[in-house]
């Protein structure tokens, strides 16, 4: 480890320099193995039948049959949970950029740090001490089991994730930008409208999309809020384990279905979505 | 939405460098967006308010009271009778708490110390970087139940891979999740191996940020790789580290979907995965005992409350 500042001949230096890098090369691979193969694991499972799921001797070769996937869509439930998802999802996404893109301007532009971190105290109270009181308000008012709950539930999470993500890239923008639109006419919305939001368009998809796949994540206010028609994938997936724990196969089909679009997610925006991640924790 | 804010008539008549706005807008720069600045954070407030603030400030109202069972069941104020049960508790609500905070300062540490070696490893752009962080992200953006119900297969006591690869290598069979006493220890492995890659992403990303030339100075006086390690890097990354440790730890404090999909209501026959969150919830749904659940929130609350302070306080004075 403490080689290169000792001198050594340079020909040994550079073959130790090359046995090192591929040392740290192995070393990279074998912890990434560590992090893919539980999943590899589970879309495997997903393909076979239940003899063999339950035979760990039987690895990753064998013959693939997709009668998990069958019985599961079969059963009914699976589609029309990824079809409450979707909707949950994308509605609440939509209606919270709606909200928290302008704020997260307005925090941003303005260095107004009071005000935004009084809006990510959300980041920080657990989602249990809110859902108590909304299950009470909630369903006093009927609204349990409606779409507009699970809706607007879901919107605690997605808002403060979409300024968290927002608020940097607005600062990072250049104000002068804004300046220059306005001593061409337009008026400040314009300007923020015609000019900013354009420019941090990029941000916006970003921050909607882990703002989706929160949503298609979430478990605990599903679980309260949705009725059997409204019920939405993660809790599904949960009722799979008690009505059908024998049913590994299923299980895993349709644990493997409701992962496939947030693996598609992760390949295609990876960059976007490390960038989404990360920011704010290292410029905040 | 409405584009109608920009003004129709000023924007074809004015030609950069032609002089000073028209008249009819007086208002400076900021002016105007000091209005508007108000206006964009309007609806956030609201939200806020209506869905954040108002039901905490709701959670305190019913913790002083005696509600249970039905919603629409009267409710008297009992004071703080709800807080001296749970405090007095030592059944549920102390095991409880000891169990979040075990839980949260082992996965936490263990996620940190894993996380910051394999980003000092990824630091160095190299092939394969990019298929890398997508395997990494992967495991952050798969729902927790699907997490939860993989690793019960993978870890079952007697058809698992798991204890197959144990076994391969000469080791005891583990009852992993279906025992009593390794049921926590082992959501910690999973909570572990779910979120080290976030610490890992954080910490690279605060490591791309660094300026080489303080490494390169240490490099020449003759530091070795773990000094200039210790001495340089850690010290530039202690604010990236510090935010990284509390983002985690907020939000391992409240887990609830892989200990309620693995181990059910309660934690467990004997409780022995019941944290705060999943105590306040079965109090909640399970019991219906809505004033004691909110005399507990109120208490966890201000408990993680507490941890961002101090945490906050700490890494502020670290990189002071």
């Amino acid at each position: 480890m403490s080689a290169t500042v000792t001198p050594v001949p340079v020909r040994a230096h550079l073959r130790r320099r090359t046995a090192l890098s591929w040392l740290r090369g192995i070393t990279i691979a074998a912890v990434t193995l560590v992090f893919a193969l539980p999943l590899v694991w589970m879309f495997a499972a997903a393909f076979k039948t239940n003899v063999q799921v339950t035979d760990p001797s039987v690895g990753l070769w064998f013959n693939p049959t997709l009668e998990n996937f069958r019985s599961i869509v079969e059963a009914g439930q699976i589609l029309r949970s990824m079809g409450n998802s979707l909707l949950v999802g994308v509605v609440s996404t939509v209606l919270s950029a709606v909200i928290a893109v302008p704020a997260a301007w307005a925090v941003g532009r303005f260095d107004m740090r009071r005000t935004g971190s009084l809006i990510l105290v959300a980041r920080i109270v657990p989602a249990i001490s809110l859902l108590v009181p909304w299950y009470y308000l909630f369903a006093r008012m009927g609204l349990v089991g409606s779409y507009t709950v699970l809706i607007l539930s879901q919107m605690f999470v997605s808002v403060p994730l979409i300024m968290w993500i927002m608020i940097s890239f607005f600062a990072g923008l250049p104000v002068e930008l804004e300046e220059a639109a306005r001593t061409d006419g337009l008026s400040a919305f314009g300007a923020f409208w015609r000019i900013s939001l354009p420019l941090a368009a990029p941000g916006t998809a970003t921050a909607s999309l882990l703002a989706f796949v929160f949503s298609w994540n979430n478990f605990m206010f599903a679980l309260i809020f949705a009725d059997d028609r409204t019920q939405t994938v993660p809790v599904t997936l949960f009722n799979f384990i008690s009505y059908a724990s024998t049913d590994w196969g299923g299980l895993m089909a349709a644990a493997t279905l409701i992962t496939v679009p947030v693996v598609l997610a992760a390949v295609l925006g990876q960059k976007y979505l490390v960038a989404g991640l990360t920011s704010g924790a290292t410029k905040g | 939405m409405s584009t109608t804010e920009v003004s129709p008539t000023a924007r074809p008549a004015t030609v950069p460098g032609e002089g000073p706005a028209p008249a009819r807008r007086p208002r400076t720069f900021e002016q105007a967006n000091r209005r508007l600045k108000w206006t964009m954070l309007a609806p956030a407030l609201l939200f806020v308010g209506l869905m954040i603030v108002f039901p905490l400030v709701y959670t305190l109202d019913l913790s002083l009271t005696d509600a249970f069972g039905a919603v629409n069941a009267g409710r008297t104020y009992v004071g703080l009778q709800n807080f001296t049960d749970a405090l007095g508790d030592t059944r549920r609500f102390w095991p409880a708490a000891q169990r979040t905070l075990v839980f949260t300062v082992g996965a936490v540490i263990l996620e940190t110390v894993l996380g910051l070696a394999l980003a000092m490893l990824m630091r160095k752009p190299f092939r394969g970087m990019r298929w890398v962080r997508t395997v990494l992200i992967i495991p952050l953006l798969t729902t927790p139940v699907a997490i939860g119900i993989l690793w019960l297969l993978i870890l079952d006591p007697t058809n698992g891979i798991a204890n197959h690869l144990l076994a391969g290598v000469g080791l005891p069979r583990q009852e992993f999740l279906g025992s009593v006493s390794q049921s926590l220890p082992t959501l910690m492995l999973i909570d572990v191996w779910q979120w080290t890659p976030m610490m890992t992403l954080l910490l690279l990303a605060g490591l791309t940020t660094l300026p080489e030339e303080p490494e390169e100075a240490a490099r020449v006086d003759g530091a070795n790789g773990w000094q200039r390690f210790r001495h340089v890097v850690l010290p530039m990354l202690g604010p990236t580290l510090a935010t990284a440790l509390v983002l985690r730890a907020v939000d391992a404090l409240k887990t609830f979907d892989i200990l309620y999909a693995t181990k059910g209501a309660g934690g467990g026959s004997d409780f022995e995965v019941e944290t705060l969150n999943v105590y306040a919830y079965g109090l909640t749904f399970d019991y219906q005992e809505y004033g004691l659940a909110a005399a507990v929130l109120v208490l966890f609350t201000l408990f993680i409350v507490g941890v961002v302070v101090l945490l906050r306080r700490r890494g502020g004075r670290k990189t002071a």
